[in-house]
Protein backbone atom coordinates (compact mmCIF):
# COMPACT_ATOMS: atom_id res chain seq x y z
CA UNK A 1 0.00 0.00 0.00
CA UNK A 2 2.93 2.30 0.54
CA UNK A 3 4.30 2.28 -2.99
CA UNK A 4 1.90 4.48 -4.88
CA UNK A 5 2.02 7.94 -6.25
CA UNK A 6 -0.09 9.92 -3.81
CA UNK A 7 0.84 8.11 -0.66
CA UNK A 8 3.77 8.90 1.60
CA UNK A 9 4.60 12.10 -0.13
CA UNK A 10 5.53 15.33 1.53
CA UNK A 11 3.73 17.83 -0.69
CA UNK A 12 6.35 20.49 -0.13
CA UNK A 13 9.42 18.40 -0.87
CA UNK A 14 7.77 16.43 -3.57
CA UNK A 15 5.18 18.60 -5.24
CA UNK A 16 2.54 16.86 -7.20
CA UNK A 17 2.01 18.37 -10.67
CA UNK A 18 -1.39 19.67 -9.62
CA UNK A 19 0.20 21.96 -7.02
CA UNK A 20 2.30 23.70 -9.60
CA UNK A 21 -0.62 24.69 -11.75
CA UNK A 22 -2.43 26.99 -9.38
CA UNK A 23 -0.94 29.62 -7.13
CA UNK A 24 -1.65 28.31 -3.67
CA UNK A 25 -1.13 29.71 -0.21
CA UNK A 26 -1.09 27.17 2.56
CA UNK A 27 -3.24 28.26 5.51
CA UNK A 28 -2.97 25.03 7.47
CA UNK A 29 0.56 23.64 7.53
CA UNK A 30 1.01 20.40 9.43
CA UNK A 31 4.58 19.26 9.90
CA UNK A 32 5.38 15.85 11.33
CA UNK A 33 2.61 16.16 13.89
CA UNK A 34 2.14 13.30 16.36
CA UNK A 35 -0.05 12.66 19.35
CA UNK A 36 0.38 9.71 21.66
CA UNK A 37 -1.94 8.60 24.45
CA UNK A 38 0.26 6.34 26.56
CA UNK A 39 1.28 3.45 24.33
CA UNK A 40 -1.22 4.32 21.65
CA UNK A 41 -0.27 6.67 18.82
CA UNK A 42 -3.42 8.40 17.63
CA UNK A 43 -1.72 10.65 15.10
CA UNK A 44 1.60 9.48 13.69
CA UNK A 45 3.98 11.95 11.98
CA UNK A 46 1.27 13.66 9.98
CA UNK A 47 2.47 16.12 7.33
CA UNK A 48 0.10 17.94 4.99
CA UNK A 49 -1.08 21.37 3.93
CA UNK A 50 -4.46 22.88 3.21
CA UNK A 51 -4.62 25.93 0.97
CA UNK A 52 -6.46 29.19 1.42
CA UNK A 53 -10.00 29.04 0.13
CA UNK A 54 -10.17 25.31 -0.36
CA UNK A 55 -12.51 22.73 1.05
CA UNK A 56 -10.25 20.14 2.59
CA UNK A 57 -11.71 16.82 3.68
CA UNK A 58 -10.06 14.54 6.20
CA UNK A 59 -11.36 11.00 5.81
CA UNK A 60 -10.70 7.78 7.62
CA UNK A 61 -12.48 5.10 9.56
CA UNK A 62 -13.41 5.47 13.23
CA UNK A 63 -10.29 5.98 15.30
CA UNK A 64 -8.02 6.77 12.36
CA UNK A 65 -6.90 9.98 14.08
CA UNK A 66 -9.09 12.59 12.36
CA UNK A 67 -10.64 14.10 15.47
CA UNK A 68 -7.33 14.08 17.33
CA UNK A 69 -5.81 16.00 14.41
CA UNK A 70 -8.60 18.60 14.51
CA UNK A 71 -8.25 18.93 18.29
CA UNK A 72 -4.56 19.68 17.91
CA UNK A 73 -5.12 22.19 15.10
CA UNK A 74 -7.76 24.01 17.16
CA UNK A 75 -5.40 24.17 20.19
CA UNK A 76 -7.64 21.97 22.34
CA UNK A 77 -4.99 19.29 22.60
CA UNK A 78 -1.23 19.87 22.69
CA UNK A 79 0.73 17.66 20.27
CA UNK A 80 3.24 15.13 21.60
CA UNK A 81 5.69 16.15 18.92
CA UNK A 82 5.82 18.01 15.64
CA UNK A 83 4.35 21.36 14.74
CA UNK A 84 1.49 22.93 12.84
CA UNK A 85 0.79 26.47 11.73
CA UNK A 86 -2.74 27.71 11.21
CA UNK A 87 -3.27 31.05 9.52
CA UNK A 88 0.48 31.54 9.86
CA UNK A 89 0.52 31.02 13.64
CA UNK A 90 2.07 28.16 15.56
CA UNK A 91 -0.39 25.99 17.48
CA UNK A 92 2.24 25.35 20.16
CA UNK A 93 3.68 28.82 20.74
CA UNK A 94 0.88 31.15 19.57
CA UNK A 95 -2.35 29.43 20.60
CA UNK A 96 -4.24 32.69 21.26
CA UNK A 97 -3.44 34.03 17.78
CA UNK A 98 -4.50 30.70 16.29
CA UNK A 99 -7.80 30.92 18.20
CA UNK A 100 -8.48 34.36 16.74
CA UNK A 101 -7.82 33.06 13.24
CA UNK A 102 -10.07 30.01 13.36
CA UNK A 103 -13.63 28.90 13.91
CA UNK A 104 -14.59 25.47 15.18
CA UNK A 105 -17.76 23.43 14.92
CA UNK A 106 -17.29 20.39 17.16
CA UNK A 107 -19.07 17.17 16.38
CA UNK A 108 -21.21 17.40 19.52
CA UNK A 109 -23.85 20.12 19.85
CA UNK A 110 -22.08 23.31 20.88
CA UNK A 111 -24.81 25.92 21.12
CA UNK A 112 -26.78 26.38 24.31
CA UNK A 113 -30.35 25.10 24.15
CA UNK A 114 -31.52 27.30 26.99
CA UNK A 115 -30.72 30.50 25.08
CA UNK A 116 -32.19 31.94 21.89
CA UNK A 117 -30.32 31.74 18.60
CA UNK A 118 -29.62 35.46 18.82
CA UNK A 119 -28.22 35.19 22.34
CA UNK A 120 -25.95 32.33 21.36
CA UNK A 121 -24.41 34.56 18.71
CA UNK A 122 -24.37 37.63 20.95
CA UNK A 123 -22.17 35.97 23.58
CA UNK A 124 -19.62 34.89 21.01
CA UNK A 125 -19.58 38.25 19.25
CA UNK A 126 -18.55 39.65 22.64
CA UNK A 127 -15.97 36.96 23.28
CA UNK A 128 -14.42 37.60 19.86
CA UNK A 129 -14.21 41.36 20.49
CA UNK A 130 -16.52 42.43 17.68
CA UNK A 131 -16.98 46.18 18.32
CA UNK A 132 -20.16 46.92 20.22
CA UNK A 133 -21.67 49.04 17.45
CA UNK A 134 -21.18 46.32 14.83
CA UNK A 135 -22.45 43.40 16.92
CA UNK A 136 -26.12 43.58 16.03
CA UNK A 137 -25.50 44.04 12.30
CA UNK A 138 -22.98 41.19 12.24
CA UNK A 139 -25.31 38.85 14.09
CA UNK A 140 -28.18 39.68 11.72
CA UNK A 141 -25.89 39.11 8.76
CA UNK A 142 -24.85 35.71 10.10
CA UNK A 143 -28.42 34.67 10.86
CA UNK A 144 -29.36 35.69 7.36
CA UNK A 145 -26.45 33.74 5.90
CA UNK A 146 -27.70 30.51 7.46
CA UNK A 147 -31.40 31.26 6.94
CA UNK A 148 -32.27 31.55 10.61
CA UNK A 149 -33.39 35.19 10.77
CA UNK A 150 -36.96 34.25 11.54
CA UNK A 151 -35.97 31.84 14.29
CA UNK A 152 -33.54 34.28 15.94
CA UNK A 153 -35.63 34.81 19.07
CA UNK A 154 -36.68 31.22 19.61
CA UNK A 155 -34.97 29.08 22.21
CA UNK A 156 -32.45 26.79 20.55
CA UNK A 157 -33.87 23.69 22.26
CA UNK A 158 -36.84 24.10 19.88
CA UNK A 159 -34.59 24.04 16.79
CA UNK A 160 -34.34 21.03 14.46
CA UNK A 161 -31.01 19.26 14.00
CA UNK A 162 -30.24 21.03 10.76
CA UNK A 163 -31.05 24.41 12.28
CA UNK A 164 -28.74 23.70 15.22
CA UNK A 165 -25.88 22.90 12.86
CA UNK A 166 -26.51 26.04 10.83
CA UNK A 167 -26.58 28.14 13.99
CA UNK A 168 -23.28 26.59 15.03
CA UNK A 169 -21.77 27.51 11.69
CA UNK A 170 -23.03 31.09 12.09
CA UNK A 171 -21.69 31.21 15.63
CA UNK A 172 -18.25 29.95 14.76
CA UNK A 173 -17.77 32.34 11.84
CA UNK A 174 -18.96 35.60 13.46
CA UNK A 175 -15.39 36.87 13.61
CA UNK A 176 -14.69 35.93 9.97
CA UNK A 177 -12.07 33.30 10.66
CA UNK A 178 -9.59 32.37 7.92
CA UNK A 179 -10.12 28.67 8.60
CA UNK A 180 -13.25 26.93 9.79
CA UNK A 181 -12.70 23.49 11.31
CA UNK A 182 -15.67 21.17 11.27
CA UNK A 183 -15.77 17.76 12.90
CA UNK A 184 -18.39 15.62 11.14
CA UNK A 185 -20.61 18.60 10.27
CA UNK A 186 -23.40 16.54 8.72
CA UNK A 187 -23.53 13.63 11.18
CA UNK A 188 -27.08 12.66 12.09
CA UNK A 189 -28.75 14.96 9.55
CA UNK A 190 -31.32 13.92 6.97
CA UNK A 191 -30.37 14.48 3.30
CA UNK A 192 -32.30 17.74 3.00
CA UNK A 193 -30.76 19.22 6.13
CA UNK A 194 -27.37 18.01 4.94
CA UNK A 195 -27.75 19.79 1.62
CA UNK A 196 -28.76 22.99 3.41
CA UNK A 197 -25.69 22.81 5.67
CA UNK A 198 -23.46 22.35 2.64
CA UNK A 199 -25.09 25.19 0.76
CA UNK A 200 -24.33 27.54 3.65
CA UNK A 201 -20.78 26.28 4.00
CA UNK A 202 -20.12 26.89 0.32
CA UNK A 203 -21.69 30.37 0.61
CA UNK A 204 -19.32 31.08 3.44
CA UNK A 205 -16.36 30.00 1.36
CA UNK A 206 -17.47 32.03 -1.65
CA UNK A 207 -18.41 35.18 0.27
CA UNK A 208 -15.54 35.37 2.70
CA UNK A 209 -12.87 33.06 1.27
CA UNK A 210 -13.08 30.92 4.40
CA UNK A 211 -11.02 27.74 4.17
CA UNK A 212 -13.03 24.72 5.27
CA UNK A 213 -11.12 21.93 6.97
CA UNK A 214 -13.45 19.11 7.88
CA UNK A 215 -13.67 15.48 8.82
CA UNK A 216 -16.46 13.32 7.52
CA UNK A 217 -17.64 9.74 7.37
CA UNK A 218 -19.86 10.43 4.43
CA UNK A 219 -17.95 9.70 1.26
CA UNK A 220 -20.61 11.35 -0.88
CA UNK A 221 -20.06 14.61 1.06
CA UNK A 222 -16.36 14.42 0.34
CA UNK A 223 -17.03 13.48 -3.24
CA UNK A 224 -19.31 16.37 -4.07
CA UNK A 225 -17.83 19.16 -1.95
CA UNK A 226 -14.16 18.68 -1.14
CA UNK A 227 -11.48 20.19 -3.37
CA UNK A 228 -8.90 17.85 -1.90
CA UNK A 229 -9.11 14.80 0.28
CA UNK A 230 -6.70 13.29 2.75
CA UNK A 231 -7.29 9.74 3.93
CA UNK A 232 -5.91 8.77 7.32
CA UNK A 233 -5.28 5.24 8.46
CA UNK A 234 -3.87 4.22 11.85
CA UNK A 235 -2.87 7.80 12.55
CA UNK A 236 -0.89 8.17 9.36
CA UNK A 237 -1.57 9.94 6.10
CA UNK A 238 -2.48 7.18 3.66
CA UNK A 239 -3.40 9.27 0.64
CA UNK A 240 -3.76 12.89 -0.37
CA UNK A 241 -5.03 14.55 -3.50
CA UNK A 242 -8.05 15.62 -5.49
CA UNK A 243 -10.76 13.05 -5.97
CA UNK A 244 -9.55 12.51 -9.54
CA UNK A 245 -5.96 12.00 -8.45
CA UNK A 246 -7.00 9.52 -5.82
CA UNK A 247 -9.08 7.57 -8.32
CA UNK A 248 -6.27 7.56 -10.86
CA UNK A 249 -3.82 6.36 -8.21
CA UNK A 250 -5.64 3.04 -8.06
CA UNK A 251 -4.55 2.24 -11.60
CA UNK A 252 -6.42 1.82 -14.81
CA UNK A 253 -10.17 1.61 -15.03
CA UNK A 254 -12.96 3.48 -13.33
CA UNK A 255 -12.88 3.70 -9.56
CA UNK A 256 -15.25 5.22 -7.08
CA UNK A 257 -14.28 7.06 -3.93
CA UNK A 258 -15.61 4.05 -2.02
CA UNK A 259 -12.98 1.88 -3.65
CA UNK A 260 -10.31 4.50 -3.02
CA UNK A 261 -11.34 4.67 0.61
CA UNK A 262 -11.25 0.92 1.13
CA UNK A 263 -7.91 0.74 -0.68
CA UNK A 264 -6.24 3.33 1.55
CA UNK A 265 -8.14 3.11 4.81
CA UNK A 266 -8.27 -0.69 4.62
CA UNK A 267 -10.99 -3.02 5.66
CA UNK A 268 -9.40 -3.72 9.02
CA UNK A 269 -10.83 -1.66 11.86
CA UNK A 270 -8.70 1.11 13.32
CA UNK A 271 -7.85 0.58 16.96
CA UNK A 272 -8.37 4.16 18.18
CA UNK A 273 -11.44 6.07 19.16
CA UNK A 274 -12.84 4.64 22.34
CA UNK A 275 -16.07 4.66 24.19
CA UNK A 276 -16.26 8.41 24.69
CA UNK A 277 -15.92 9.16 20.97
CA UNK A 278 -18.55 6.61 20.08
CA UNK A 279 -20.81 7.96 22.77
CA UNK A 280 -20.42 11.55 21.52
CA UNK A 281 -21.20 10.54 17.97
CA UNK A 282 -24.28 8.54 18.92
CA UNK A 283 -25.61 11.26 21.21
CA UNK A 284 -25.05 13.87 18.55
CA UNK A 285 -26.91 11.79 16.02
CA UNK A 286 -29.71 11.34 18.49
CA UNK A 287 -29.89 15.03 19.37
CA UNK A 288 -29.76 16.30 15.82
CA UNK A 289 -31.66 13.52 14.12
CA UNK B 1 4.39 47.47 29.27
CA UNK B 2 1.85 48.89 31.72
CA UNK B 3 -0.40 49.66 28.76
CA UNK B 4 -0.52 46.05 27.65
CA UNK B 5 -1.03 44.99 31.25
CA UNK B 6 -3.97 47.34 31.71
CA UNK B 7 -5.30 46.26 28.33
CA UNK B 8 -5.21 42.59 29.21
CA UNK B 9 -6.65 43.27 32.66
CA UNK B 10 -9.65 45.16 31.28
CA UNK B 11 -9.99 42.43 28.66
CA UNK B 12 -9.98 39.83 31.41
CA UNK B 13 -12.62 41.63 33.49
CA UNK B 14 -14.74 42.27 30.41
CA UNK B 15 -14.63 38.59 29.37
CA UNK B 16 -15.40 37.44 32.90
CA UNK B 17 -18.61 39.46 32.85
CA UNK B 18 -19.53 38.22 29.37
CA UNK B 19 -19.39 34.66 30.72
CA UNK B 20 -21.45 35.68 33.75
CA UNK B 21 -23.99 37.35 31.49
CA UNK B 22 -24.18 34.19 29.37
CA UNK B 23 -25.02 32.10 32.44
CA UNK B 24 -27.54 34.59 33.79
CA UNK B 25 -29.37 34.88 30.49
CA UNK B 26 -30.14 31.17 30.78
CA UNK B 27 -31.74 31.86 34.13
CA UNK B 28 -33.98 34.49 32.60
CA UNK B 29 -35.53 31.86 30.35
CA UNK B 30 -36.05 29.33 33.10
CA UNK B 31 -36.03 30.32 36.73
CA UNK B 32 -37.83 27.28 38.15
CA UNK B 33 -34.55 26.13 39.66
CA UNK B 34 -34.47 29.26 41.82
CA UNK B 35 -37.83 28.30 43.32
CA UNK B 36 -37.01 24.64 43.97
CA UNK B 37 -33.77 25.68 45.61
CA UNK B 38 -35.65 27.73 48.17
CA UNK B 39 -37.04 24.60 49.79
CA UNK B 40 -33.89 23.36 51.47
CA UNK B 41 -33.08 26.41 53.63
CA UNK B 42 -36.76 26.54 54.60
CA UNK B 43 -36.63 22.96 55.91
CA UNK B 44 -33.44 23.56 57.87
CA UNK B 45 -34.66 26.74 59.50
CA UNK B 46 -38.28 25.79 60.11
CA UNK B 47 -37.73 22.20 61.26
CA UNK B 48 -34.16 21.62 62.37
CA UNK B 49 -33.76 25.17 63.71
CA UNK B 50 -37.07 25.24 65.60
CA UNK B 51 -36.53 21.83 67.20
CA UNK B 52 -32.99 22.53 68.35
CA UNK B 53 -33.92 25.98 69.57
CA UNK B 54 -36.62 24.42 71.78
CA UNK B 55 -34.31 21.72 73.07
CA UNK B 56 -32.03 24.34 74.58
CA UNK B 57 -29.07 22.04 74.01
CA UNK B 58 -26.97 24.50 72.07
CA UNK B 59 -25.17 27.20 74.02
CA UNK B 60 -24.77 30.07 71.66
CA UNK B 61 -23.97 32.82 74.15
CA UNK B 62 -26.11 35.90 74.15
CA UNK B 63 -27.85 35.25 70.84
CA UNK B 64 -30.81 32.85 70.53
CA UNK B 65 -30.17 29.61 68.64
CA UNK B 66 -32.46 30.46 65.74
CA UNK B 67 -30.61 33.73 65.24
CA UNK B 68 -27.35 31.81 65.48
CA UNK B 69 -28.15 29.34 62.74
CA UNK B 70 -29.93 31.68 60.29
CA UNK B 71 -26.60 32.89 58.77
CA UNK B 72 -25.27 29.32 59.07
CA UNK B 73 -28.17 28.01 57.00
CA UNK B 74 -27.61 30.73 54.42
CA UNK B 75 -23.95 29.69 54.16
CA UNK B 76 -24.96 26.05 53.99
CA UNK B 77 -27.47 26.55 51.20
CA UNK B 78 -24.88 28.56 49.26
CA UNK B 79 -22.45 25.67 49.75
CA UNK B 80 -24.96 23.00 48.73
CA UNK B 81 -25.96 24.83 45.56
CA UNK B 82 -22.41 25.77 44.58
CA UNK B 83 -20.80 22.41 45.25
CA UNK B 84 -22.90 20.71 42.56
CA UNK B 85 -22.17 23.41 40.03
CA UNK B 86 -19.55 21.19 38.41
CA UNK B 87 -22.27 18.90 37.10
CA UNK B 88 -23.22 21.66 34.62
CA UNK B 89 -19.62 21.86 33.53
CA UNK B 90 -19.55 18.12 32.83
CA UNK B 91 -22.84 18.43 30.97
CA UNK B 92 -21.38 21.23 28.84
CA UNK B 93 -18.37 19.07 28.14
CA UNK B 94 -20.53 16.16 26.99
CA UNK B 95 -22.09 18.59 24.58
CA UNK B 96 -19.45 20.60 22.70
CA UNK B 97 -19.94 23.84 24.61
CA UNK B 98 -16.76 23.69 26.70
CA UNK B 99 -14.72 23.01 23.54
CA UNK B 100 -16.32 25.96 21.80
CA UNK B 101 -15.38 28.32 24.62
CA UNK B 102 -11.86 26.92 24.80
CA UNK B 103 -11.32 27.48 21.08
CA UNK B 104 -12.28 31.15 21.50
CA UNK B 105 -9.49 33.56 22.52
CA UNK B 106 -11.01 34.02 25.99
CA UNK B 107 -8.56 33.82 28.92
CA UNK B 108 -9.11 30.53 30.77
CA UNK B 109 -9.28 32.26 34.14
CA UNK B 110 -12.07 34.50 32.81
CA UNK B 111 -14.06 31.41 31.79
CA UNK B 112 -13.67 29.94 35.27
CA UNK B 113 -14.25 33.13 37.23
CA UNK B 114 -17.20 34.19 35.05
CA UNK B 115 -18.93 30.90 35.75
CA UNK B 116 -18.16 31.27 39.45
CA UNK B 117 -19.71 34.74 39.60
CA UNK B 118 -22.84 33.54 37.89
CA UNK B 119 -23.19 30.83 40.54
CA UNK B 120 -22.75 33.62 43.07
CA UNK B 121 -25.54 35.70 41.63
CA UNK B 122 -27.80 32.65 41.39
CA UNK B 123 -27.39 31.96 45.11
CA UNK B 124 -28.58 35.47 46.00
CA UNK B 125 -32.08 34.00 45.77
CA UNK B 126 -31.13 31.82 48.73
CA UNK B 127 -30.23 34.95 50.69
CA UNK B 128 -33.65 36.42 49.97
CA UNK B 129 -35.36 33.23 51.16
CA UNK B 130 -33.31 33.08 54.36
CA UNK B 131 -34.00 36.76 55.08
CA UNK B 132 -37.73 36.20 54.55
CA UNK B 133 -37.82 33.20 56.87
CA UNK B 134 -35.69 34.98 59.46
CA UNK B 135 -38.17 37.84 59.51
CA UNK B 136 -40.98 35.35 60.01
CA UNK B 137 -39.17 33.62 62.86
CA UNK B 138 -38.29 36.87 64.59
CA UNK B 139 -34.53 36.78 64.07
CA UNK B 140 -33.01 40.16 64.94
CA UNK B 141 -31.51 41.25 61.63
CA UNK B 142 -29.20 44.17 60.94
CA UNK B 143 -30.82 46.19 58.16
CA UNK B 144 -28.11 48.82 57.77
CA UNK B 145 -26.98 49.24 54.15
CA UNK B 146 -23.39 48.34 55.05
CA UNK B 147 -24.52 45.08 56.67
CA UNK B 148 -26.64 44.19 53.63
CA UNK B 149 -23.78 45.03 51.29
CA UNK B 150 -21.47 42.77 53.29
CA UNK B 151 -23.96 39.90 53.12
CA UNK B 152 -24.32 40.43 49.36
CA UNK B 153 -20.57 40.40 48.77
CA UNK B 154 -19.89 37.45 51.07
CA UNK B 155 -22.65 35.33 49.49
CA UNK B 156 -21.39 36.03 45.96
CA UNK B 157 -17.78 35.35 46.94
CA UNK B 158 -18.63 32.20 48.86
CA UNK B 159 -20.60 30.80 45.94
CA UNK B 160 -17.74 31.72 43.59
CA UNK B 161 -15.32 29.94 45.91
CA UNK B 162 -17.30 26.71 46.25
CA UNK B 163 -18.48 26.57 42.63
CA UNK B 164 -14.89 26.97 41.47
CA UNK B 165 -13.91 24.18 43.86
CA UNK B 166 -16.69 22.15 42.26
CA UNK B 167 -15.41 22.98 38.77
CA UNK B 168 -11.96 21.72 39.78
CA UNK B 169 -13.48 18.42 40.91
CA UNK B 170 -15.38 18.21 37.62
CA UNK B 171 -12.13 18.73 35.69
CA UNK B 172 -10.55 15.87 37.62
CA UNK B 173 -13.33 13.27 37.66
CA UNK B 174 -14.87 14.19 34.25
CA UNK B 175 -17.98 12.00 34.53
CA UNK B 176 -21.32 12.74 36.14
CA UNK B 177 -21.47 9.50 38.11
CA UNK B 178 -18.11 10.01 39.78
CA UNK B 179 -18.88 13.67 40.34
CA UNK B 180 -22.10 12.92 42.22
CA UNK B 181 -20.20 10.52 44.45
CA UNK B 182 -17.43 12.99 45.24
CA UNK B 183 -19.92 15.84 45.70
CA UNK B 184 -21.87 13.86 48.30
CA UNK B 185 -18.68 12.89 50.12
CA UNK B 186 -17.49 16.51 50.33
CA UNK B 187 -20.57 18.52 51.29
CA UNK B 188 -21.41 16.97 54.63
CA UNK B 189 -17.87 17.13 56.08
CA UNK B 190 -17.54 20.75 54.92
CA UNK B 191 -20.88 21.54 56.54
CA UNK B 192 -20.37 19.69 59.82
CA UNK B 193 -16.74 20.75 60.25
CA UNK B 194 -17.82 24.38 60.38
CA UNK B 195 -19.55 26.77 62.74
CA UNK B 196 -22.76 26.76 60.67
CA UNK B 197 -25.13 25.03 63.12
CA UNK B 198 -23.09 24.96 66.33
CA UNK B 199 -20.27 27.08 67.70
CA UNK B 200 -16.75 25.69 67.28
CA UNK B 201 -16.25 26.05 71.04
CA UNK B 202 -18.32 22.93 71.70
CA UNK B 203 -16.28 20.86 69.22
CA UNK B 204 -13.59 18.36 70.23
CA UNK B 205 -10.13 19.87 69.74
CA UNK B 206 -9.28 17.95 66.55
CA UNK B 207 -12.51 19.00 64.86
CA UNK B 208 -11.99 22.60 65.91
CA UNK B 209 -8.59 22.57 64.17
CA UNK B 210 -10.19 21.23 61.00
CA UNK B 211 -13.00 23.75 61.20
CA UNK B 212 -10.46 26.56 61.28
CA UNK B 213 -9.01 25.26 58.01
CA UNK B 214 -12.45 25.17 56.43
CA UNK B 215 -13.31 28.27 54.37
CA UNK B 216 -17.00 27.76 55.18
CA UNK B 217 -16.25 28.67 58.81
CA UNK B 218 -15.05 32.10 57.71
CA UNK B 219 -18.04 32.53 55.41
CA UNK B 220 -20.39 31.75 58.30
CA UNK B 221 -18.49 34.08 60.63
CA UNK B 222 -18.68 36.94 58.12
CA UNK B 223 -22.37 36.34 57.48
CA UNK B 224 -23.20 36.04 61.18
CA UNK B 225 -21.40 39.29 61.93
CA UNK B 226 -23.13 41.15 59.13
CA UNK B 227 -26.60 39.67 59.25
CA UNK B 228 -27.37 39.81 62.94
CA UNK B 229 -27.87 42.93 64.98
CA UNK B 230 -25.42 43.08 67.87
CA UNK B 231 -23.31 40.08 66.88
CA UNK B 232 -19.53 40.15 67.13
CA UNK B 233 -17.13 38.34 64.85
CA UNK B 234 -14.95 35.50 66.14
CA UNK B 235 -12.09 36.08 63.72
CA UNK B 236 -12.73 39.67 62.62
CA UNK B 237 -14.32 40.59 59.31
CA UNK B 238 -10.91 41.46 57.84
CA UNK B 239 -9.57 37.95 58.43
CA UNK B 240 -12.80 36.45 57.07
CA UNK B 241 -12.51 38.44 53.85
CA UNK B 242 -8.79 37.72 53.53
CA UNK B 243 -9.33 33.95 53.85
CA UNK B 244 -12.31 33.90 51.47
CA UNK B 245 -10.61 36.07 48.82
CA UNK B 246 -7.28 34.26 48.94
CA UNK B 247 -8.94 30.85 48.69
CA UNK B 248 -11.08 32.02 45.77
CA UNK B 249 -8.09 33.41 43.85
CA UNK B 250 -6.04 30.24 44.41
CA UNK B 251 -8.96 28.06 43.29
CA UNK B 252 -9.60 30.18 40.18
CA UNK B 253 -5.93 29.87 39.21
CA UNK B 254 -6.03 26.09 39.69
CA UNK B 255 -9.34 25.91 37.81
CA UNK B 256 -7.88 27.90 34.91
CA UNK B 257 -5.04 25.36 34.68
CA UNK B 258 -7.37 22.35 34.75
CA UNK B 259 -10.34 23.61 32.72
CA UNK B 260 -8.65 23.10 29.30
CA UNK B 261 -8.46 19.36 30.08
CA UNK B 262 -12.22 19.24 29.57
CA UNK B 263 -11.73 20.21 25.93
CA UNK B 264 -9.92 17.00 25.09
Amino acid sequence: MSANIVCNCDPRKDPHPAYNLAVTTPVVEIDNLSRRFGEFTAVDSLTLEANAGEVFGLLGSNGAGKSTTIKMLTTLLPPSSGEARVGGFSITTQPVEVRRAIGYVPQAVSVDGSLTGYENLLIFSKLYDIPHREQEARIREQLNLVDLSREADRLVNQYSGGMVRRLEIAQSTLHRPRVLFLDEPTVGLDPIARDAVWKHLIDLKNNYGTTLFLTTHYLEDAESHCDRIAIMHMGKLAALGTLKELEVSLGSGDHTLDEVFVYYAGTTLDPGGGFRDVSIERTTEQRLG
Amino acid sequence: MTDTFIHSLTGFINKTFVITEFELRKLRHDFTELITRALQPALWLLIFGQVFARSGMMHTGNIPYLDFIAPGILAQSVLFVAIFYGINVIWERDLGIVQKFLVSPTPRAALVLGKGFSAGIRTLSQAIVVYGLSLLLGVKLDWSPLALLNVFVVVVLAATLFSTFSLIIACIVKTRERFMGVGQVLTMPLFFASNAIYPTTIMPAWLRVISHLNPLTYVVDALRTSMLAGSTSVFGLGIDYAVILTTTIVLVLIGARLYPQLGV
